[in-house]
């Protein structure tokens, strides 16, 4: 059922303030969602004032340097800090971003940081992606064939066929686009959301691939695919450039032309 | 390791864009067209019973009545040209970000126009003074 208010153990109270040590010149707020399992209580926005005489250029980076030098207790997700691992993906100054490819300088006032919208949280900006991994497995996403290969060689591609699948390849599943996105926050359990679609889109392009049937028949349903009403938050918000929106667009055409 | 009390993410400050407020506006404008299409039918049912039964109408003139048919006749221009925008991103035509922004403001300039020049035009008829 569509949840359209926060639940009563979700409403954000006001936290503390770190404020940074006399003589900073430089200094930005950062406010940040906090929530800690251990407690009872609700989760809080903490703000956090950092020296950007001595912090790198990126929101990442003053996440870091707050959890080394100001507040350990903060978690958050990040692995590679360049945009290929998907680890850091948050809402930041109201919108979907990965952490490590948002320039501060880019966030005017107060950065406000929260963790990926309408998920349960697991700890401060870590949500619980389970739903959203189960989603992604419930498209098959590997290569589905019924013939055997050539025997002295990788089923091949052209060029054209390879291009694509290039784009939709791309993605990072970082979940930046289905937790942008209003239709996937009231129908999560149903709806598939543009990450796992544009994935779906993915296989049904492969020229390698045998299954595009069996793919269009487990997505032609009211909710899986058809939620999808083009309010383009996915493609607004993606961090890697791809474009979900169209690649549902196409796979709501394929289900049209094989009726025909 | 699941807890059950887990708090849901806060998603109400979502930064609008021009995107997501015309999907927003194309729902309410068709809620809105959906309600007004049973008035128009007893429109339709009153003209059938004749000139004395047309003095029910005598509500649409009085102010509030002209708010409402107002309202109503902004929400069908803008549900009809955004469902033409609808249209075209069916094809599977304009999906870029850039021409989402260029046809929702299209669709906006093209909604006030038609609407102008709709009560412009109407305003001429007889018994249409504003």
């Amino acid at each position: 059922m569509a949840q359209l208010t926060l639940p009563a153990n979700s409403k954000v109270h006001k936290g503390e303030t770190f404020a940074a040590a006399a003589g900073a010149g430089n200094v930005r707020r950062l406010v940040v969602y906090r929530y800690d399992p251990d407690h009872e209580d609700n989760p809080r926005m903490d703000t956090y004032e950092v020296d950007m005489d001595s912090c790198g250029p990126m929101v990442l980076d003053a996440l870091i340097k707050i959890k080394n030098e100001i507040d350990p207790t903060l978690s958050f997700r990040r692995s590679c800090r360049e945009g290929i691992c998907g680890s850091c993906a948050m809402n930041i100054d109201g919108t979907n971003d990965l952490a490590c490819l948002r320039a501060i300088d880019d966030v005017k006032g107060d950065i406000k940081v929260y963790p990926l919208p309408h998920l349960p949280v697991v700890k401060d900006l870590i949500p619980d992606m389970s739903n959203f991994y189960a989603q992604y497995a419930s498209i098959k996403p590997w290569l589905q064939s019924q013939t055997t290969p050539p025997p002295d060689s990788e089923r091949l591609q052209s060029k054209e066929d390879q291009e694509k699948i290039n784009e939709p390849s791309a993605c990072i599943l970082c979940a930046c686009c289905s937790t942008a996105c209003p239709s996937y926050w009231w129908n999560d359990d149903r709806y598939l959301g543009p990450a796992t679609l544009l994935q779906a889109y993915r296989w049904l392009v492969d020229s390698r691939d045998e299954a595009a049937g069996e793919r269009l028949d487990q997505l032609e349903d009211p909710f899986r695919l058809y939620r999808c009403h083009t309010i383009m938050n996915c493609t607004n918000t993606c961090p890697k450039g791809l474009n979900p929106a169209l690649a549902i667009a196409e796979i709501k055409k394929m289900m049209l032309e094989r009726q025909h | 390791m699941t807890n059950d009390n887990r708090p849901l993410s806060p998603f109400h400050h979502y930064k609008p864009q021009l995107t997501s407020l015309l999907s927003f506006a194309h729902r309410l404008s068709g809620i809105a067209l959906s309600f007004s299409a049973v008035g128009l039918v007893y429109w339709l049912m009153l003209l059938a019973d004749g000139p004395v039964a047309l003095d029910r109408l005598a509500i649409l003139a009085t102010i509030p009545g002209r708010i409402v048919l107002a309202i109503v006749s902004l929400a069908f221009f803008y549900h009809l040209n955004n469902g033409v925008r609808h249209l075209f991103w069916d094809l599977g035509m304009g999906f870029e970000i850039s021409r989402t922004y260029l046809s929702g403001w299209l669709v906006l300039i093209v909604t006030v126009l038609m609407w102008a020049v709709f009560w412009i035009a109407i305003s001429g008829l007889p018994g249409g003074q504003v």
